[in-house]
């Protein structure tokens, strides 16, 4: 316990030295222009990288594994789903569109019926094997792509530029006006989620044990279910889709802490995935001077620490 | 199903796929001697055809050929990263040679898209837990690991553009002159079918088969190597297109089992049907601009191959 709450301050410090980091290095000319810049980034990315821990590590939870994540299942393209359907059926000036708010609600209202229905159908009934689920959550994440394509071709071509500037969000192009949504979103998630900490710990023993001992499942696993769409849709909004840094984080986070504790796990996870995300934006901007985006280079180390994953698994499983 | 009701579905489509497009053509215009329309009639028209026909027929073949060397049902280019490899085989030529000639493309892609599946079939061959799910999963990953080095050496370049239009597969610029290197795969489809005797009995595992007396290394490379080829002239000419070397030979297997001489004229009859069933979508739904087939096939494509999965494990085992 201890140890984990020392581990726990070095990570916090180490966060904050990558955001100074990003904040104060190199800054040429104007320290005004400049600065509240690299500060909205920073915010931006700090933002997604606590929601993508925190959802990961919860929807592991209550999927009883360790290498599905949301974004995996194909949760965030679903956000891309949602918003060319609107686009597609009601336009760029419909009610949908320009409510922010409604929009927001509207998509996560779509995927949180997506979640719950990947959950009945696939997660349910443990008769299936967790690769199974795994191919099928990459492939349903490559059908909605290839719609959202489909429906993509089909839209005026004056929408669909007011759609692909909804869609396309990165590090360098965050969406400043959902900054502040994103973050209320954030706290109240948080809120939230302190209150279900310790209950959570209960149900990693399993569904039979967890109603045993006088935990309502059912129930938590929708607040979950609801979390992580909201989670995901918040991030997806801000930043665009990064498919594997969930996984990532997530697992870093249970090999580093090696405990049970979800409110431990959850901030551990959450103050690693800053460091990786500000660190990492850091060290392709300033050091290395790539053009590249971070996320390209998520996916490819993503993608190898994947491979290694499963076949860890499979050692255990065979 | 039988064979002539694929090879009459197969002409009925075809000659569906000749008439339609943006400019009206009819028999009467061609059998009068309108030469303006006879032109695009033979330029455009013909070659597409003739496109469609020859990718389709050559990926599902590489695709049945991959299934039965691997001894798994779901490895195909798609999921084994040879496609991923000649893109990035492709790229790296352009970054070789500053005036790169097509000559040098066509070997670029080819040696990478030959090393790559080799590479992967190597790393099946280390793994023990050789789970029909599994195996394809790795595959996968494996691609995205390719492909994010493609993305990052493109973004490194500013050949981004270039790249992803070898991703986009779409028979819209198949006009005489264009696509020729596609008659490439029809050896490999001759030799294929010649081989498929061998390939049937190298499916049944290397110690079985050298007790027939097979030198199943010889075999195995012989296939791999046809398989590089159709990927090449596919991906040089038309692009990427997914899943179709994955769902049709799956398909014919179902109905006729797993005898290659028998199951090749099926399989590559059908994939010239489906590939024509989803050019013609994509030409009529936003008539008379165009959907790119790779958006057609991967939707279907991909609904298909998630039924596969989901209903058909059972079968996927024997």
């Amino acid at each position: 316990m201890r140890k984990n709450s020392t581990k726990l301050l070095i990570l916090s410090l180490l966060a904050i030295v990558c955001v100074l980091l990003y904040g104060f290095y190199d800054i040429k000319g104007g320290f005004d222009y400049a600065f509240p810049r690299r500060m909205i980034r920073v915010a931006a990315m700090a933002i997604t990288a606590i929601a993508i821990a925190y959802s990961t590590v919860v929807f592991q939870t209550i999927t009883r594994n360790r290498i599905l994540t949301p974004s995996v299942m194909g949760l965030d393209s679903m956000y891309e789903v949602v918003q060319t359907l609107i686009y597609f059926f009601a336009g760029s000036v419909s009610v949908w569109v320009v409510n922010k708010y409604l929009n927001f609600g509207a998509a996560i209202a779509a995927m949180m019926i997506f979640a719950l229905l990947l959950y009945r159908f696939l997660f349910r009934a443990d008769k299936h094997p967790i690769y199974l689920l795994l191919l099928i959550g990459m492939i349903i994440g490559t059908l909605l792509g290839s719609l959202v394509t489909f429906l993509q071709v089909l839209i005026d071509p004056v929408e669909y530029l007011s759609l692909q500037n909804r869609l396309f969000a990165n590090f360098m192009n965050v969406k400043k006006d959902l900054l502040l949504v994103a973050a209320g979103i954030l706290a109240i998630a948080f809120v939230f989620g302190y209150r279900i900490m310790d209950q959570l710990d209960v149900m990693s023993l399993g569904r039979e044990n967890a109603i045993n001992l006088g935990i309502n499942y059912d129930r938590i696993v929708m607040n979950i279910l609801i979390l992580s769409s909201v989670l995901i849709a918040t991030s997806t909004a801000l930043v665009g889709p990064i498919t594997f840094f969930g996984l990532i984080v997530a697992n870093v986070a249970y090999q580093f802490f090696s405990t049970y504790k979800h409110s431990i796990l959850i901030l551990g996870a959450s103050l690693i995935s800053i460091v990786a995300l500000v660190g990492g934006q850091f060290l392709v901007e300033h050091i290395f001077e790539l053009n590249t985006t971070l996320s390209v280079i998520i996916n490819f180390v993503g993608g190898i620490y994947f491979i290694y994953l499963l076949l860890k698994e499979s050692r255990s499983a065979a | 199903m039988r064979f002539w009701m694929l090879i009459i579905a197969a002409v009925v489509l075809s000659i569906i796929s000749l008439f339609i497009g943006a400019i009206d053509i009819r028999l009467s215009d061609l059998l009068s001697g309108n030469t303006d329309k006879m032109d695009i009639f033979l330029i455009s028209r013909v070659p597409r055809l003739m496109a469609i026909i020859m990718a389709g027929a050559g990926m599902s073949i590489a695709g049945l050929i991959m299934q039965s060397l691997s001894r798994n049902k779901f490895v195909s280019p798609t999921t084994a990263g040879t496609f991923d490899a000649a893109r990035l085989g492709i790229l790296i030529s352009m970054l070789f040679f500053s005036q790169v000639t097509y000559t040098q493309q066509i070997i670029f892609c080819f040696a990478f898209a030959l090393a790559g599946t080799f590479v992967f079939m190597q790393i099946l061959d280390r793994i023990k837990f050789k789970d029909v799910i599994f195996v394809p999963l790795i595959g996968i990953m494996y691609g995205n690991i390719l492909s994010a080095i493609t993305t990052f050496l493109g973004y490194e370049s500013d050949l981004l553009q270039n790249v992803a239009s070898w991703l986009m597969g779409s028979f819209t610029l198949m006009i005489s002159g264009r696509y020729e290197l596609l008659y490439v795969s029809i050896p490999a489809i001759i030799l294929a079918y010649m081989y498929a005797n061998k390939f049937t009995v190298a499916g049944m595992g290397e110690d079985f088969a050298k007790n027939l007396g097979l030198s199943y290394k010889v075999v195995l490379n012989i296939g791999l190597i046809l398989v590089a080829i159709i990927s090449t002239t596919v991906v040089l000419t038309v692009g990427v297109i997914p899943f179709v070397g994955l769902i049709v030979p799956n398909i014919v297997s179902l109905y006729l089992g797993d005898h290659l001489r028998k199951t090749i004229p099926h399989t590559a009859a059908l994939g010239v049907v489906f590939l024509l069933i989803c050019d013609i979508i994509g030409r009529i739904v936003v008539h008379p601009y165009e959907i790119p087939v790779n958006v057609t096939v991967a939707v279907i494509g991909s609904a298909i191959f998630l039924i596969m999965l989901i209903r058909g494990r059972a079968y996927a085992k024997k």
